[in-house]
């Protein structure tokens, strides 16, 4: 099997997006079958002074090498994906994700993440979301720091 | 043959399975007992159930090698939660073959959160098998399987992953990380250094790795009974496993520790990258790196052996936790080692680590290298032999070896000087393969028994050997230099099992901050930690990521010393996953309850007094003049300050006269520590716990009370309930009433 060389991540408009929280919910509803969005979104839509941020994982993947159980792993596509029955809950890669990427509900013990599924684009009634195509190489993390991770 | 016993697999509630396994391998039983709302509010679980367990199994007259001793492992509600980092451990407990009283270790892996999921808060192992036999605890299944295994290896590398593929239910590294084996070596049943080897399969190394429940002989009184091996598999772990009562409040308490780790680790102790060895270049830094039997605090060749030498072998980038979620990650290894010496020779193996201690026992004996360490470290765990007392001890027979108390002839053959690695090989190799020598059998039982082997063929002065030798109670010290430090003479001396450091590690609190001046601080210090640090053995946690990892306030809290935001992340975990609603002042009294109980046992046993807590004098001052000589300033200065000699009176004496001053004063100052901390402990002058401070702490056990009562009464008899230091105009002691514990409630 050829590992993947490139992966699809989201790209956002700001001048386009009027904060309606349409993709948060597109997003609740995928990952816990629920429109509230917000904490059981892994998109994450904040307001600005000037206007709207969005924040979410980048399919970096520097959670894959500190799971102690395997339940991260790097899918055909690129896509790093979380396996809730393998996942045992410790919460490490929420933790240590350098961007805060890595969701966690109370709802689940299981974190979870963005998958670039495209729920969160279709949803979005200006066109403030796009999945682009960029080289793993290009945004993959290893190490945490120089000494170990 | 082969002994099978179903049970009905049931859910583990707010951290407790609710029931203990007992086994009899005399009598070919097993049975479930059930744990009780009343063992859970006296003994709150993990070492305090196994403390409960044994009380009620042994007699005062029980020996290690008895019938009736019993091998414990149990677990604690805390134990297996995977939110928290360092939450997996197991607590072991057993009367020692070096002590003869309750030796207790904490050891992590998986095997304590799987029996937990596999259905029982402990284990409970009673009586000896006919032959060699394995136990299989199938949580899987549901069923407890003790059968013979007679042609299994006996070594923890190749045995632990023979069982761990041989149990896995299919050929995956998942299957084979649901399972755990406790095994020990060919070199625990021909030694009083026995210990267990507790695994945790990794998928990446795709091994099975290990951790050890190191003191006592524990390994030694596993193959006395001769288990080969003890088998635990479990269906599946989660999250929430535990059930705990409360999984979000778990979750965020965890989640907080880890970023702390993330953040802070790689500026404080560095354990993700070099685990315990960090410690070495600070240890040596204030001369307390245990060199040369403990004559000296540092060495030039010490850099050899500082964390950056071992870091350039560890396997890096791998999640290290020994049990899931922690990421302290303090265990390191060194894959594809090639052995040296010895039955495995040149074949590339796993080793798991070296720790802070398995180096300082190196030091101890002038060994330099990296690699020899590397090879003592693996040889000792898959012999299944503790590297601390085995370092120790031969570090002690190399000091009698330079001063020709041992010899050649006398160490049959083996050339024992200080930095010989290849003769402490050599020394581990024979042991393992039952050299029935008369150095070999004595040695292998330890620095107590090689003293009063030596003592008896009059082989050299009887002070030196016994000041010389660091054991106590029968037990070897663990590596730290506590020459300067009283407080940490208490912590090693005025302990349970004997000095391991288990209990309290206050040398820099006392030489560094200087924060315990007086013998009053010192006792509250040495109250309040060893109950603090007891609290982790009772839940199933390890006490790492309590101060070895630090909030970045931390230095400005009031009491920087207990890292206080900790301790309440300690609360509301207990809270979180038993649904109880404790302060931080009911965790000590949780500990303070066990604590009590097992020195009260340890007096039922026949020890357990002031003059079991000796501790020799090399731990607390120069024996010999060389020691005096390397730290000649020091103790002079000492004899001005502390002992109002004159420069004058200094410059005469010779330096016995100077040693035997020094000796003196500070036998007395820690037989002055010695009573502050038995007041305030709640004990008599002689040691022994009181019925009123048992009282306090809501024991009602007739048998108990009365045994200790009849014990004071004795010791009243005896003219032993007296204060043991000496005191001057404007000294006291604790109290001068006689029998002051008769005032409490």
């Amino acid at each position: 099997m050829e590992k993947p060389t490139t992966v699809k991540i989201l790209k956002f408009h700001p001048e386009k997006c009027t904060g309606c929280f349409e993709c948060e919910k597109a997003c609740s509803m995928v990952h816990f079958k629920t429109k509230e969005g917000g904490d059981k979104s892994a998109i994450h839509i904040t307001k600005t002074n000037s206007g709207y941020s969005m924040h979410v994982c980048d399919q970096r993947g520097l959670c894959l090498d500190l799971c102690p159980v395997g339940a991260l792993a790097r899918r055909k596509n690129g896509v790093v994906w979380l396996d809730k029955d393998t996942c045992i809950g410790c919460q490490a890669c929420v933790a240590f994700c350098p961007i805060g990427a890595m969701r966690k509900s109370d709802a689940r013990i299981e974190p979870f993440k963005c998958i670039s599924c495209g729920a969160c684009v279709r949803a979005c009634p200006t066109h403030a979301l796009e999945l682009v195509d960029v080289p793993i190489a290009k945004i993959k993390q290893v190490v945490y720091h120089k000494q170990g991770a | 043959m082969k002994t099978t016993y179903s049970y009905k697999k049931g859910e583990v509630i707010k951290g407790f399975a609710n029931r203990t396994l007992y086994i009899n391998l005399t009598k070919g039983v097993i049975k479930e007992k059930p744990v009780t709302e009343d063992m859970k509010k006296k003994f709150t679980g993990g070492r305090g159930f196994g403390l409960k367990l044994l009380w009620d199994s042994i007699k005062p007259t029980t020996q290690w090698d008895s019938d009736e001793n019993e091998l414990l492992i149990t677990t604690g509600p805390l134990c297996g939660t995977t939110q928290y980092a360092g939450s997996g451990k197991s607590l072991c407990l057993s009367i020692s073959p070096s002590t003869n009283i309750i030796c207790d270790c904490n050891v992590g892996g998986f095997f304590g959160p799987y029996l937990k999921f596999a259905g029982f808060d402990a284990l409970e192992i009673q009586g000896k098998a006919k032959e060699d036999v394995i136990i299989i605890i199938d949580g899987e299944q549901g069923t407890i399987t003790v059968e013979t295994a007679p042609l299994e290896e006996i070594n923890t590398h190749l045995l632990s992953d023979q069982l761990t593929h041989m149990y896995a239910t299919e050929d995956t590294d998942k299957c084979r990380q649901n399972v755990s084996v406790i095994s020990s070596g060919l070199a625990a049943e021909h030694s009083y250094w026995g210990c267990l080897n507790f695994s945790f399969y990794d998928i990446r190394r795709k091994v099975p790795r290990i951790k050890q429940a190191g003191r006592g002989g524990l390994g030694t009184v596993f193959r006395d009974k001769k288990l080969k091996a003890i088998i635990v598999k479990v269906e599946k772990v989660g999250g929430l496993s535990n059930h705990p009562a409360d999984p979000a409040k778990v979750a965020v308490v965890g989640t907080k520790l880890h970023k702390e780790i993330r953040d802070l680790d790689r500026y404080q102790c560095n354990m993700r990258a070099v685990g315990t060895g960090h410690l070495v270049e600070i240890m040596d830094a204030y001369d307390l790196l245990p060199t040369e039997n403990y004559r000296f605090g540092n060495f030039p060749k010490a850099s050899k052996i500082y964390s950056p030498k071992f870091y350039e072998h560890f396997t890096k980038v791998i999640p290290d936790g020994c049990w899931h979620g922690c990421t302290l990650a303090c265990s390191k290894t060194v894959d594809g080692y090639t052995v040296m010496t010895g039955p495995y020779k040149g074949e590339k193996v796993t080793v798991d680590g070296p720790e802070y201690e398995t180096i300082g026992a190196c030091s101890n004996m002038s060994i330099w290298d990296p690699l020899w360490i590397l090879e003592f470290n693996f040889y000792c765990d898959t012999y299944g032999i503790d590297t601390i007392s085995v370092g120790t001890s031969l570090a002690f027979y190399m000091e009698m070896y330079e001063y020709g108390i041992l010899n050649k002839e006398r160490c049959d053959g083996l050339e024992l000087w200080f930095g010989n690695a290849d003769a402490v090989l050599k020394f581990l190799h024979r042991m393992a393969k039952g050299d029935k020598g008369e150095f070999l059998t004595v040695a292998s039982k330890g620095v107590r028994r090689v003293k009063d082997w030596i003592i008896k063929n009059s082989w050299g002065d009887k002070q030196l050997v016994e000041d010389a030798g660091m054991e106590s109670k029968g037990l070897e010290f663990s590596e730290y230099v506590t020459k300067e430090s009283l407080a940490m003479q208490g912590g090693y001396g005025l302990t349970l099992k004997g000095p391991q450091h288990d209990e309290a590690w206050l040398i820099f609190m006392d030489m560094v901050n200087n924060a315990i001046p007086t013998f009053e601080m010192k006792a509250e210090a040495l109250h309040y930690f060893p109950m603090w640090r007891t609290w982790f053995g009772l839940n199933g946690l390890c006490k790492l990521p309590w101060n070895d990892i630090e909030p970045a306030n931390n230095a400005e809290t009031p009491e920087p010393n207990k890292v206080p935001e900790h301790v309440q992340n300690y609360v509301d975990l207990q809270n979180a996953v038993t649904g109880w609603n404790v302060s931080k002042e009911d965790l000590i009294l949780q500990s303070e309850r066990c604590y009590n109980w097992q020195r009260a046992m340890n007096v039922r046993l026949g020890r357990g007094r002031r003059k079991d807590d000796w501790i020799p004098f090399r731990a607390m001052g120069p024996v010999t003049e060389m020691e005096y000589m390397s730290r000649k300033e020091r103790y002079d200065k000492q004899l001005l300050e502390k002992l109002g000699l004159s420069q004058n009176d200094v410059d005469k004496m010779t330096v016995k006269e100077k040693i035997k001053i020094l000796y003196d004063y500070r036998r007395d100052q820690y037989e002055k520590l010695t009573d502050a901390v038995y007041y305030r402990r709640g004990w008599t002058p002689n040691g022994i716990p009181t019925p009123q401070k048992m009282g306090q702490l809501g024991f009602t056990d007739t048998k108990m009370l009365k045994m200790l009562q009849d014990t004071i009464d004795d010791d009243e008899k005896k003219g032993l309930n007296v204060w043991g230091g000496i005191y001057k105009k404007g000294e006291h002691p604790p109290s001068t009433e006689k029998w002051y514990w008769e005032k409490w409630k």
